[in-house]
């Protein structure tokens, strides 16, 4: 991990404190007031039709917790989940959404005006679901709209 | 939610059970097993609701209240004899309040002709009566001429007359005088004497109580002179000192003491009496072991999702340990078996804290057989047992409306007409007896009739009508009755008004089903019929059988599986939009893959290679599951799907298995909807008939 | 100092009206459901002021008074009766049974607050 990013001292209003992740080669980061938990990846139970990016669902302490696999919502090449992977447990409204990651990367604090509009270079797709772009040394995270990451149909109700 | 909104709720809660003891009451007064506590109780129930009402302003309620209360009283009091009769307006204002309670409630109208009706009835018995107290009526201003002289005692007892010519002030405009030609020369003057009058002219829109009242607690210690200066005083308000808005008045008390001798100062050597309160309030103690505490049911909804996952952690310890290939006899493996034993009683304990007596709708029972008998023509009597068998409350509230259902039906249709019964050497009041009881881990409840039985001849000849059977099926007693259930049984010339509603058994059937729950018939030729229901003692919880179709885990509701068939390949047609019959005792049911059915898989399993359930959904509609294999049977603890995701097409909820994985129950009948569908879309009239055979 | 008031009454719906009324003018408020609660609770409490029901299962309000009033250390609490009854008898019936006063329900929350205050200065 480097050093040199900024870790989470005082947050005044104007910072964020943000959780960064790695999906295939990529690095995007959400609001860490959203997370709930992190748990390490487990079987899920698949779905009867549902979309490609839901994995299933799976057991959070007695309650059912569905799996989002954030590379495939993304459009990114992805791989089968192994013991390696994370899931971030994030609330959004009134439910608890598990995300799928390769790996939790870093935990930061961003000034908002650090935060940068996202480029056009970036696949349509990608771009749909990212809200800025947060230099960090040289890397480049991108800060993702968790609304928009849910199931559709779950979007009108969050 | 405010607080005054948190209050109204209360009230109507309070109404609801005010409501059922007042019935309960009312019954036990019919039967002629009273007590004068029961008749007190009756009193109370509809006195409470009367005062509640008043603080919501609801005039209608508090009106129809208060005329039964008069009633009661009398009857409370032995002024009015319970006559039968009287009884029986009783009991029908009873409904009336009950109508009037949600009405207001749901901020909907009873039916005031009806209410009105029993008013006048109420007025015709209650006409020996104290009229009750008048409204109190505004009263014009007027003039008081008061002359008050205090004695000492009145300084004695510490009072002030100042305080008492500020509480007259607040009565309306008043000028006071001082006397004091009385006032000796200040050699004579005694300390503790009283010497002043004062002379007052008070003009105020009260009473001359009102104005008398402010002297209450000094009257016997002055000479007091209320005289009215301007014409007659209108009727006195009995009661009624000072009057508010809304019928509010507060009088006082002369204080106690002053009827009295003054009591002497307690001595302390004295031997004080032991007050019959200590006696009391150890009474009082005795009876608060049985107390009881209100928990708001989001707490106990909490503790029983944790005892469920209690529950399913205890099991995953036990995998655990079986797989570490702990022997049997081990501490370890003796000590889960401890765990395993607890874990099971607090489940049940708190299971219990949910569970109600379902009393609560028995309760409403009476009214119906009432209202039923009256449009009928018959006479019934309704006995019931088991009014404290415990069920949690999500079933509680859910078995009203089958009960209804088989009430009604018990009296339309199992019941005969008094000449019929009487023609039949059977008294001419027939009895309906609704039962609750336990039994292995359900509640079994039983609505039974000594009407004249299911006439099977007719039943028959009614099915093959109407298509449901073949001309010449041959079925047994005990078949035929349970044609009964079937959908398209109940036909236009068998509904009637009062069973039918447009609705048959087989509503009753699957609205039960929806519960888990089954139901059956036994009937006797000319002694009657017993309906018997079954459903799980929770909802929370649910008895399936654990499935694998395509390598996923399912759990399948026990209440939906008819039974488990092997079948085999002579006996599978396959219908030309591709979907498979299997011919089964003469019919031929649809057979539905669950793998392919929920997009697990798009190749058919070989029916021969596979395990087949035959399974039953609402609309008494029937299929044929074929999944891989079954892993056995299991009560599983029911999670919602919707709370963090949403509703998926086929499957009914989640719950979380011993491994700690989640498994799926099916929707059985939004499987078979959807492969009525599916069917009806590729071939309608083809399959209407598969559908028909299928019995 | 905080007045202390004791209500007796069976309805719940009364006693969260009661107890919503009358922590608002400043009360603290204790609540018996029946009689012999309310005398359970005189045990240990001494309230500045009784408000009571009559018509109540267990122990009516007549009984209530009557038992308050036999403890030489409760002569002195003023009880209030809050009642629908209309019935004169009922009334002198409270009163031989050593009420302080009378008010009839639906009561007017501010008016009973006055009432309050006035037996309890």
């Amino acid at each position: 991990m480097d050093e040199s990013i900024s870790k989470p001292v005082n947050v005044t209003p104007q910072q964020q404190e943000l959780i960064a992740f790695r999906v295939g080669r990529q690095e995007f980061c959400i609001d860490v007031m959203k997370v709930r938990e992190i748990r390490c990846w487990a079987v899920a139970t698949v779905l009867p039709r549902a979309p490609r990016y839901v994995r299933g669902v799976i057991n959070l302490r007695g309650a059912v917790l569905p799996i989002v696999d954030l590379a495939a919502r993304l459009g990114l090449p992805g791989s089968e989940p192994t013991a390696r992977n994370v899931i971030i447990v994030v609330q959004i409204a009134q439910q608890q959404i598990g995300l799928l990651v390769d790996a939790v990367s870093d935990i930061l604090t961003a000034d908002e005006k650090s935060i940068q509009p996202a480029p056009d270079v970036a696949s349509e797709l990608v771009r749909s679901f990212v809200k800025g772009l947060l230099p960090v040394d040289g890397r480049m995270i991108s800060l993702i709209s968790l609304d928009l990451v849910l199931p559709t149909e779950l979007q009108e109700a969050a | 939610m405010d607080p005054m909104a948190a209050i109204r709720e209360t009230f109507f809660q309070e109404c609801e059970e005010q409501l059922g003891e007042l019935e309960a009451g009312l019954l036990l007064m019919e039967n002629g097993t009273a007590e004068a506590e029961t008749v007190n109780a009756v009193f109370r129930a509809v006195h409470s609701i009367k005062g509640g009402a008043g603080i919501f302003a609801l005039d209608a309620l508090v009106r129809f209240a208060h005329v039964f209360e008069t009633a009661l009283d009398r009857v409370r009091s032995g002024q009015m004899e319970a006559s039968p009769p009287v009884l029986n307006l009783l009991l029908r204002a009873a409904d009336v309040l009950a109508d009037l309670v949600r009405a207001a409630r749901e901020g909907g109208v009873a039916d005031a002709a009806h209410v009105a009706s029993l008013v006048v009835e109420f007025n015709q018995i209650n006409s020996g009566a104290k009229p009750p107290a008048p409204a109190p009526i505004p009263t014009p201003v007027q003039q008081w001429e008061i002359i008050f002289t205090p004695r000492p005692e009145l300084y004695a007892k510490a009072n002030e007359t100042a305080l008492l010519l500020r509480e007259l002030q607040r009565l309306g405009e008043m000028r006071v005088v001082l006397n004091a030609s009385r006032l000796p020369e200040l050699a004579e003057l005694e300390p503790e004497g009283a010497y002043l009058t004062w002379c007052i002219t008070l003009e105020a829109d009260c009473t001359a109580q009102a104005v008398r009242a402010v002297f209450e607690f000094v009257e016997d210690d002055c000479e007091l002179e209320i005289t009215q200066a301007l014409p007659a005083e209108p009727a006195l308000v009995p009661g009624s000192i000072i009057t508010g808005d809304n019928g509010f008045s507060f009088e006082f008390f002369p204080p106690v003491e002053a009827e009295e001798e003054p009591a002497p100062e307690p001595e302390p050597a004295r031997v004080v009496q032991k007050p019959p309160t200590q006696e009391v309030a150890a009474a009082a103690r005795e009876e608060a072991r049985t107390a009881t505490i209100r928990v708001d049911l989001d707490r106990v909804d909490r503790m029983i999702d944790l005892v469920g996952e209690l529950v399913i952690n205890e099991a995953m310890l036990s995998q655990r340990v079986l797989e570490a290939g702990l022997a049997r006899a081990s501490g370890v493996a003796m000590a889960l078996e401890e765990l395993e034993h607890l874990t099971r009683e607090i489940q049940d304990s708190v299971m219990a804290i949910r569970a109600q007596p379902v009393r609560s709708v028995f309760q409403r029972m009476p009214r119906l057989v009432r209202e039923v008998a009256a449009q009928t023509g018959k006479q019934v009597r309704l006995v019931t047992e088991g009014e404290g068998t415990e069920v949690d409350k999500t079933v509680i509230e859910r078995i009203a409306d089958p009960l209804n259902h088989m009430i009604r039906n018990a009296i339309d249709h199992g019941l005969e007409s008094p000449e019929k019964r009487l023609a039949a050497g059977k008294p001419a009041e027939g009895q309906v007896k609704l039962a609750a009881m336990h039994r292995s881990g359900r509640i079994v409840l039983e609505v039974s009739d000594d009407g004249g039985g299911i006439n099977r001849a007719r039943v028959k000849q009614k099915a093959i009508e109407n298509g449901v059977i073949g001309p010449d099926a041959q079925l047994s007693d005990d078949e035929i009755d349970n044609l009964i259930f079937l959908p398209g049984f109940s036909t236009a010339s068998t509904i009637s008004d009062i069973s039918g509603r447009g609705v048959g058994m087989d509503v009753v059937r699957q609205s039960v089903a929806a519960l888990g729950g089954r139901i059956s018939i036994a009937s006797k030729p000319g002694l009657g019929s017993t309906f018997t229901l079954s459903l799980p003692l929770t909802l929370a919880v649910l008895d399936g059988m654990v499935v694998a179709a395509c390598g996923h885990i399912l759990i399948i509701p026990l209440g939906t599986i008819v039974e488990t068939l092997k079948p085999k390949a002579a006996d599978v047609f396959p219908l030309d939009n591709g979907i498979n019959v299997l011919r089964l005792r003469g019919g031929y049911v649809p057979m539905v893959d669950v793998a392919v059915a929920l997009g697990y898989s798009e190749r058919r399993i070989d029916p021969e290679q596979s395990v087949a359930l035959l399974v039953e959904g609402e609309g008494g509609l029937r299929a044929v599951l074929l999944v891989d294999a079954i892993h056995g049977q299991r009560q599983v603890v029911i999670k919602s799907l919707e709370a963090n995701y949403r509703a998926v097409p086929g499957i009914a909820a989640a719950t979380v298995m011993g491994d700690g994985r989640v498994a799926l129950i099916l929707d059985v009948d939004a499987v078979l909807r959807n492969n009525r569908n599916e069917t009806a879309r590729a071939e309608p009239a083809r399959a209407e008939l598969t559908l028909q055979e299928a019995i | 100092m905080q007045k202390t008031i004791l209500t007796v009454d069976d309805s719940r719906a009364m006693r969260d009206m009661l107890r919503h009324s009358l922590m608002a003018a400043g009360f603290k408020v204790l609540q018996a459901d029946d009689g012999l609660h309310g005398l359970e609770l005189l045990e240990t409490e001494m309230p500045d002021v009784i408000v009571t029901d009559i018509n109540m299962p267990r122990m009516d309000g007549f009984g209530f008074i009557e038992a308050v009033r036999a403890h030489e250390s409760r002569r002195a609490v003023p009880v209030l009766v809050l009642t629908t009854e209309v019935d004169i008898d009922k009334k002198q019936r409270a009163k031989e049974a050593g009420a302080t006063g009378w008010i009839v329900k639906p009561f007017d929350p501010a008016r009973l607050v006055e009432a309050i205050r006035r037996v309890s200065s």
